[in-house]
């Protein structure tokens, strides 16, 4: 008999199972709008320019595959540290920060989440938005923490339930952790104003609670970096010491690369350097140290003037032809003749939209017309293109009027 | 990490091929590879390990995880073995460490949820070799169940491996007593120059009928040190059993790395599944194994030329990248601060870092140190 006789068959999952789904159809006119992934306006994945001439400048330079240090390529975390703050930020200038190399977003989240475990005796628990990215809750809970939720998404306007969020965040426990998107919230799409971002820094002062930004997307959503870091660096400039973590995923595409990197704003540069030297010894047991490929090609491509205004260019135009599907969706949806109010789809920002459509709508969308999007409703506008953004707004229009 | 006769770190150039193949293929992309990573690499590592007539795999109960360096490949087993083995999330399983070992084992295991971790005895200092009496007796009286991590080939930091029929012996004590067999897998063929002599521990063991765990990395015999490449291969009773192991170790990736990094599993997978660039890298590999044994030998003889009190065999009989010169604490601290030679307080040596043109000056030193400090 086997050791593992007991061991449960794990659930699949669910997004790989939309793309799993799509993948056996053999209807030509086949959606996946489950992706979490940028597809170009052919709908095919798109490698940005300037990490082509970024890896070829690496190529030319012969280097040797010398283990990075535990923290990471120094170039590449100075680098993303600089790029989330901003240059002019005092937190960066007077070094009173820490940032690691993690592997790409969810690396950061667990070396984050494992980091507070071990530190951050005060409380277990972690509030998260109503609702978030699915992966979220089992990398706080593996690590050794507790879910806690905050409204966050009004079902009724398909927008941001502002006064629900700020009464639940009035109430929450002093000195717990609270998780918050910078931008371009997943799966929403739903994003606070600046006004009420700075309403939400002051509550969270008010209420000593520690800060954990996701920060997935930043250049992504509005297509300008500093824009999307906006309401990170209002915390921080408000004396909110919070803890981030980066991914290059998205905004570079490099997302088999696993870049990314997790962040700790600190009272003071000693105070970082002690932080620093508890991180190396959580993420030594991980994996050693991380891997040199994705955070060479984005350290590239920040650190050489002509690259980052390539990319800068590029991560516009990225969010441009987002922008662009949105508004062509709702036009289509009135074209369709849909009576219903689909502003929310120019409203919400970045790669995902809730459509608000209901899970027997959406099984509708999978089943007649062979568009795949998950349970919730949640599109991926990066997988509509000008060519399909006809038939997508036709099958909405057909299973919701 | 292994160093060139000139004191370089080399990269491998079957490697340097494949990657500008790689770099030329405009197919590619850089999209997520699934949670367990790429197909292609992880068939590939397991079949490397346990040989391409291996059973197990014509069975179908073998498994690969894509892993992030041998380190990353041990995490994932050792967070599966707590959540699944012996009973549901069992943190009381103990777990047996060589004394010595890599200091990361047991940060690995206690970091994972373990917390009884334990020592078994290996390193034999006064007669310099294995304690096979001493590691067969923790066998014994380990509780049932418990997990032992083995190394391969080439044990990090003594050098010093059982014979086969030593590891027939540990076989059987560990299958009567029903342990668990941990494989930790980082150098092989750059151990002896042969993949498949390097590998025959693991082998032997899956012949026996165990079910078993073997972290491998492609740091050392690959020379991709930063890339991440190593593979969690996992062999179970049959496919059924496997798939199941495989599902609930997607959940625990999932929330560690979501999914691993593809450079480096891309040149492994690409090397291993080409009979030609497969030859081309075992020549690599022997390369560098047979620089590491020359200088093995080269220190040796000086040694005895110069009459170093002592015996000196154990430097050409131990195997791999490191070796327990037998030199004390003191002796160290004379190598380090008169000499400008630096080894571990432990006596540890780095053979890689050994050329031919400072073997005579090493081998003075040594005799120097011996000599001079008791």
């Amino acid at each position: 008999s086997s050791w593992w006789s007991h061991v449960e068959m794990g659930p699949p999952d669910p997004i790989l199972g939309v793309t799993e789904a799509y993948r056996r159809d053999t209807n030509s006119k086949k959606m996946n709008l489950g992706v979490g992934a940028y597809r170009d306006d052919n709908g095919k994945p798109y490698v940005l320019n300037c990490v082509r001439k970024a890896e070829a400048m690496i190529a030319s330079k012969k280097m040797d595959k010398e283990y990075l240090p535990i923290v990471g390529l120094a170039d590449f975390t100075r680098a993303s540290a600089e790029l989330a703050l901003g240059e002019n930020s005092e937190a960066f200038k007077s070094g009173r920060y820490v940032t690691v190399q993690g592997i790409s977003g969810t690396g950061s989240l667990r070396i984050g989440a494992n980091f507070l475990q071990r530190f951050f005796k005060a409380s277990r628990d972690v509030y998260l938005p109503k609702p978030s990215w699915g992966n979220h809750t089992p990398i706080f809970r593996d690590a050794g923490m507790q879910l806690q939720a905050y409204r966050y998404y009004d079902p009724k306007t398909c927008s941001l339930d502002f006064s629900g969020a700020m009464e639940d965040i009035s109430k929450i426990p002093e000195k717990s952790i609270i998780l918050l998107h910078a931008c371009a919230h997943n799966p929403t799409g739903v994003d606070p104003r600046q006004e009420q971002w700075k309403e939400l820094a002051a509550m969270v002062k008010k209420r000593n609670l520690l800060v954990y930004f996701d920060m997935a997307y930043q250049g992504f959503a509005s297509g300008d970096i500093n824009r999307d870091a906006w309401a990170v660096r209002h915390f921080i400039e408000q004396g909110i010491n919070i803890v981030l973590s980066q991914s290059f995923a998205k905004n570079m595409g490099l997302y088999g690369e696993r870049a990314g990197a997790f962040t700790v704003i600190c009272s003071d540069a000693e105070e970082a350097k002690r932080v620093e030297s508890q991180l190396k010894i959580l993420i030594r047991p991980m994996y050693s140290n991380p891997p040199m490929n994705g955070a060479r090609i984005a350290s590239m491509i920040l650190n050489t003037p002509e690259l980052r205004k390539e990319w800068l260019i590029e991560v516009k135009s990225m969010a441009d032809r987002i922008i662009s599907m949105r508004t062509q969706l709702v036009s289509n949806l009135k074209k369709e003749g849909s009576s219903h109010n689909w502003q929310h789809i120019t409203d919400q920002i970045g790669m995902f939209c809730f459509t608000g459509l209901k899970p027997e709508q959406v099984e509708r969308l999978i089943k007649e017309f062979s568009i795949y999007m998950t349970k919730d409703g949640r599109i991926s506008v990066a997988g509509v293109t000008s060519s399909s953004v006809g038939y997508l707004a036709h099958a909405i229009h057909q299973v919701t009027k | 990490a292994y160093r060139t006769d000139e004191g370089q770190p080399w990269v491998l150039p079957v490697v340097k091929k494949v990657e500008q193949m790689i770099a030329n293929d405009n197919s590619l992309n850089h999209e997520y590879l699934p949670i367990l990573g790429l197909p292609e690499f992880r068939a590939n590592a397991s079949r490397i390990a346990l040989g391409d007539d291996s059973p197990a795999i014509k069975e179908n109960r073998v498994g690969g995880v894509q892993s992030l360096g041998g380190t990353g490949a041990l995490r994932i087993g050792a967070e599966f073995l707590r959540r699944w083995y012996n009973g549901n999330n069992n943190t009381a399983t103990p777990v047996y460490v060589s004394t010595p070992s890599w200091e990361n084992h047991n940060s690995v295991f206690m970091d994972a949820g373990f917390k009884d971790i334990r020592t078994y005895h290996y390193w034999d200092a006064a007669r310099r070799g294995l304690d096979l009496q001493g590691l067969l007796n923790d066998m014994e009286h380990a509780p049932e169940f418990s997990i032992f991590i083995l190394h391969a080939c080439a044990h990090n930091p003594t050098g010093t491996d059982p014979t086969p029929e030593q590891w027939k012996q540990i076989a059987a004590v560990m299958k009567r007593r029903c342990l668990f067999p941990f494989f930790d897998s980082a150098y092989q063929g750059f151990a002896s120059g042969s993949l498949d002599k390097d590998a025959w521990a693991v082998r032997y063991f899956v012949s026996e009928g165990f079910e078993l765990f073997c972290a491998q990395s492609f740091s050392k015999n690959f020379g991709l040190y930063n890339e991440r490449v190593g593979n969690l291969t996992v062999v179970g009773k049959d496919a059924d059993n496997v798939q199941r192991v495989l599902s609930q170790m997607e959940k625990i990736v999932r929330t560690t790395w979501s999914n691993p990094p593809s450079q480096g599993a891309r040149i492994v997978a690409t090397t291993l599944s080409s009979p030609q660039l497969f030859d081309e890298w075992k020549g690599n590999v022997k390369t560098m194994a047979d620089r590491v044994l020359l200088m093995r030998s080269e220190l040796r003889s000086r040694l005895e030329a110069l009459g170093t009190p002592g015996t000196w065999n154990h430097i050409t009989e131990q195997i791999g990248m490191f070796s327990f010169t037998g030199l004390n604490p003191k002796q160290v601290e004379y190598m380090v601060k008169e000499k400008h030679i630096y080894l571990m307080a432990s006596g540890r040596i780095n053979m890689c870092g050994l050329t031919t043109k400072n073997l005579d000056y090493v081998a003075k030193s040594i005799h120097e140190a011996v000599t001079k400090i008791q």
